[in-house]
C-alpha cells in the first residue's frame, strides 16, 4: 500500500496568510443525533475558530459526513447546540438559509446542477439568494472560475467535464457565495488520482487565503501539509483531536493507532 | 533482420496508413439493407413477410379510397357513381363515399357554430400557436412574445363565446389584483399573509365586484362582439377547446399535486393523495356524468354554470391527477445530491423547486407527460356521451340523416385522421424537446 501521507504538493505553502484568530467561528456544544433510534452523533463538543483549517478522519459509518452536514443543517442535531457565525441552528427557516449562504459545501460527487453551464450553476445562488445583478454576479463567477483554472469550460455543461474539473467547478461555485466558511465531505474520493491532486492544489489555494475549512478526508498528506488541527471520529465521537505532527507521529488512543497503521499502511 | 523482427515484442510503426474508404457492401442503401432488414435468415424472413402483408394492405384499401364519389348528395348516389365506373365486385359496388365528408366537414369541423363567424375559432386557433411559440421554442422565439401569451387565455374564450369585451378585462384585473398585491404586500406583511390577503382580495373581486364594474363599463361603452351559446359549439372546435384548456390547466395542477404528494406537511400530503387516488380510481366517463347533471344539483339555484366550462374542469382534475403521478415519478428519478446542493446554496424551498428541481424532473417526465396530454385529447370524445357534438357525437347526427344513413368508416376515418394529426404533432414535438434539453451527455 502507498503511503497516503505524502505531501500532496511540493511546492512550498505559503502560510503568511493562515492566521487563527481569536474569533470563533463554529460552536458545538454537547450536541447529539438519533437516525430514528441509532445513535450516531454522541456528545460532540467543537470550536473552530476563524482561519483554521481542520481535517475530519475516520472509519466508515464514524459519522463523519452526519457531523459536517448538521453544521449546515442538511442534517438536524436532536440534542445540544450549534452556532455558526454567532447564528445558532434553530427551526427558524430564516436563520437557516442565512446559515447556509454562509457557509459552502463540497460533496463528493460535486452535486453540480446538470441542466445549467458552468457559468449559471455559479451565478444562480447570487442571483436569486443574494440578488447579485446578473452582469456582477457572471464577473464574479468568471474571477473565481479563473481561480480554479477552469474559465475556459465556462459555457459547457457539467456532464462534459472531467470528475476533478467537476469538483473545482464544485468549489468555485460555493465559493461565489463568498462563504466564511466552506465545509468539505470527501471532496476527491470519487476521483482518480491525477484529479485528486488538481483539487488539492485548489483547496491549498484557498487555505493559503485564510478560509475557515472543515474537511472530511483520507488523503493524509493534505492534513500534514495544510491543516492545523486533526479530528478522528470513531462510533460517533470525536476521540482525538491533535496538531497534525503529534497526531502522525504520536496518536494517544489505541484506536486511533489502529485506524493510522491502516490507511497509513504502516 | 526479419527474424528479429519476429522474436522481438518491441514494435514501431515506420509509415503511417492513410484513411481508406469503407467496405461498398457497409454503405449506402445496399449496406443498410443489409444491417437493418436481412441480417441473418429469421430477420429476412421477417422482412419478406412483412412487405407482403404491406403490399396486400395497400392492394385492398387503395382502391377503396381512391373512388370517384367525391360530388355524391348520399349513399345512394355514391352507389350509383360507383356503379358507372364499373366498381361492381362480389358485394355489390365498392369503394368509399366520399360526397358525406364534401357535404359536412365545416360542420365536423365547426359543429352548429354560426357560419359568417366562423373567422372566430380560426383566429383563436392561429393566435394560439402565436402564444405557444415563445413557450414551446423558447430558444427560437423572442421572449417578448410572452407578453402575448400572457393575454391569450382571457382573448380565447372572448374569441369564441364573444359578448363584451370588458368581461376578459375584468377577469384579467383580478389577476392583477393577485400579483400587485403579492409584490407590493410582501415587504409589509410578509410573504404568506401577502399571498393569503391577495388571493381573497381577487376572489372577492372575481365574485361581488367584477360583473356590476363590467355591466357598468359595457353601459357606458357597448364594446362587444356577437355571443355564441356553447350549444352551438361542436366538432373538432369544440374537442380543441376542451383539450387545449384541459391540458394547459393540468400541467401547473399537476405539479402542485405532486409537490403537495412528498410534502412533509402530513394534512397537505393526505388531501393530495387522496385527491390523486380519488380521482384515479374513477372513469372519466363518471366524472363527466358528474359534471352534466349533479353539478348542477350543488349549485345554488338560479346558477347556471356552463356545461362547457364544467367538463372542462372534470377533464382538467382527471388529467391532473395522472400528471401528479408522473412528474413524481421524475422528482423520484432525481438524485437526492440536488436537493442538498440547491439546499447547500441557500436557496429557499420555492426557488431550489423551481430553478433545480423542476426544471430536470420535469424534462424526465416529456414522455410520460406528453403521453397524459394526448390521452386526454382523445379523452375529449367521451363528452359526445353527455350530449355534446364533439365530431364523434356529431357522426350520430349525420347518421341519423337520411341521405347518409349506414355511412361509417369514411366518417370515422376522417375524425381519425384529424386526430392523428394533433397526437403525432404532439408525440414529434415531445422528441423535439427531449434532443434539446438533453445536456446530460450521458
Ligand atoms: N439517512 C440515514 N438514516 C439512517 N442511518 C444513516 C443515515 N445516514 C447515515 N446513517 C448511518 O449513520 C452512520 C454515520 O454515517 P456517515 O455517513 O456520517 O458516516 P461517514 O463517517 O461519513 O462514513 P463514510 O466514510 O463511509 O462516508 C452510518 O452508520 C450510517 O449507516
Ligand atoms: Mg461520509
Amino acid at each position: 500500500m502507498t503511503d497516503t501521507s505524502a505531501a500532496v504538493t511540493d511546492r512550498e505553502i505559503d502560510r503568511s496568510q493562515m492566521k487563527v484568530s481569536d474569533e470563533v467561528a463554529i460552536e458545538i456544544v454537547n450536541m447529539n443525533k438519533w437516525y430514528g433510534t441509532f445513535h450516531v452523533l454522541r456528545d460532540i463538543n467543537l470550536t473552530v475558530n476563524r482561519g483554521e483549517r481542520i481535517v475530519i478522519a475516520g472509519p466508515s459509518g464514524s459519522g463523519k459526513s452526519t457531523m459536517i452536514r448538521c453544521i449546515n443543517r442538511l442534517e438536524e442535531h436532536q440534542q445540544g447546540k450549534i452556532v455558526v457565525d454567532g447564528t445558532e441552528l434553530t427551526s427558524d427557516l430564516k436563520n437557516i438559509d442565512k446559515i447556509r449562504s454562509e457557509v459552502g459545501m463540497c460533496f463528493q460527487h460535486f452535486n453540480l446542477f446538470p441542466h445549467l453551464t458552468i457559468l449559471e450553476n455559479c451565478t444562480l445562488a447570487p442571483i436569486w439568494v443574494r440578488k447579485v445583478p446578473k452582469k456582477e454576479a457572471e464577473a464574479t463567477a468568471m474571477h473565481f472560475l479563473e481561480k480554479v483554472k477552469i474559465p475556459d469550460q465556462a459555457l459547457k455543461y457539467p456532464g462534459q467535464l472531467s470528475g476533478g474539473q467537476q469538483q473545482r467547478v464544485a468549489i468555485a461555485r460555493s465559493l461565489c457565495m463568498k462563504p466564511r466558511i466552506m465545509l468539505f465531505d470527501e471532496p476527491t474520493s470519487a476521483l482518480d488520482p491525477e484529479m485528486i491532486k488538481e483539487v488539492l492544489d485548489t483547496m491549498i489555494e484557498l487555505a493559503e487565503e485564510g478560509m475557515t475549512m472543515l474537511c472530511v478526508t483520507h488523503e493524509m498528506g493534505f492534513a500534514r501539509q495544510v491543516a492545523n488541527r486533526v479530528i478522528f471520529m470513531d462510533q460517533g465521537q470525536i476521540v482525538e483531536q491533535n496538531e497534525p505532527e503529534e497526531f502522525f507521529n504520536n496518536p494517544k488512543s489505541e484506536r486511533t493507532k489502529l485506524f493510522l497503521s491502516q490507511i497509513l499502511g504502516h | 533482420m526479419s527474424d528479429t523482427h519476429a522474436e522481438t515484442v518491441a514494435f514501431v510503426r515506420d509509415t503511417m496508413l492513410p484513411q481508406q474508404e469503407p467496405p461498398a457492401s457497409t454503405v449506402g442503401f445496399l449496406g443498410w439493407s443489409k444491417t437493418n432488414l436481412f441480417t441473418g435468415p429469421f430477420n429476412t424472413i421477417v422482412t419478406v413477410l412483412c412487405s407482403v402483408f404491406i403490399v396486400w394492405l395497400l392492394w385492398m384499401l387503395i382502391p377503396w379510397l381512391l373512388s370517384p364519389t367525391w360530388n355524391a348528395t348520399s349513399l345512394g348516389e355514391c352507389r350509383e357513381f360507383l356503379v358507372a365506373a364499373g366498381r361492381v365486385g362480389e358485394h355489390g359496388a365498392s369503394g368509399a363515399c366520399w360526397g358525406v365528408i364534401r357535404e359536412r366537414w365545416i360542420q365536423l369541423l365547426f359543429g352548429f357554430y354560426p357560419a359568417d363567424l366562423y373567422w372566430r375559432p380560426i383566429l383563436a386557433f392561429v393566435l394560439l400557436f402565436v402564444a405557444l411559440a415563445p413557450v414551446l421554442f423558447s430558444d427560437k422565439v423572442p421572449g417578448r412574445l410572452l407578453m402575448f401569451t400572457m393575454i391569450y387565455p382571457f382573448l380565447f374564450p372572448w374569441l369564441l363565446w364573444g359578448g363584451t369585451i370588458w368581461s376578459p378585462i375584468c377577469a384579467a384585473l383580478g389577476f392583477v389584483i393577485l400579483f400587485a398585491g403579492v409584490k407590493y404586500l410582501s415587504g409589509v406583511i410578509g410573504q404568506l399573509a401577502s399571498i393569503i390577503v391577495s388571493v381573497l382580495a381577487a376572489a372577492a373581486w372575481w365574485l361581488f365586484v367584477s360583473g356590476a364594474v363590467q355591466d357598468a363599463l359595457a353601459s357606458i361603452l357597448p364594446l362587444a362582439i356577437q355571443s355564441v351559446p356553447s350549444r352551438d359549439f361542436g366538432g373538432m372546435m369544440l374537442s380543441i377547446t376542451i383539450g387545449v384548456v384541459a391540458i394547459a390547466c393540468s400541467l401547473p395542477l399537476g405539479i402542485v399535486l405532486a409537490l403537495g404528494r412528498r410534502s412533509d406537511l402530513l394534512i397537505v400530503k393526505s388531501l393530495c393523495v387522496g385527491f390523486i387516488e380519488f380521482i384515479r380510481g374513477v372513469p372519466l366517463i363518471t366524472l363527466l356524468f358528474v359534471a352534466s347533471t349533479l353539478l348542477n344539483i350543488f349549485m345554488p339555484p338560479g346558477t347556471s354554470f356552463d356545461i362547457i366550462l364544467r367538463v372542462i374542469i372534470m377533464a382538467t382534475l382527471f388529467a391532473s391527477a395522472y400528471m401528479a403521478e408522473v412528474i413524481r415519478g421524475g422528482l423520484a428519478a432525481l438524485p437526492k445530491g440536488q436537493y442538498e446542493g440547491a439546499d447547500s446554496l441557500g436557496l429557499d424551498y420555492w426557488q431550489s423547486q423551481r430553478l433545480i428541481i423542476m426544471p430536470q424532473a420535469l424534462k424526465i417526465s416529456i414522455p410520460g407527460i406528453v403521453s397524459t396530454f394526448i390521452g386526454l385529447f382523445k379523452d375529449t370524445t367521451l363528452v359526445s356521451v353527455i350530449g355534446l357534438l364533439d365530431p364523434l357525437g356529431l357522426t350520430n347526427s349525420i347518421r341519423a340523416d337520411q341521405a347518409w344513413n349506414g355511412i361509417v368508416w369514411e366518417l370515422y376515418g376522417f375524425i381519425a385522421v384529424l386526430f392523428f394529426i394533433f397526437c403525432f404533432g404532439m408525440s414529434r414535438y415531445s422528441m423535439y424537446l427531449e434532443n434539446r434539453l438533453k445536456t446530460d451527455h450521458r
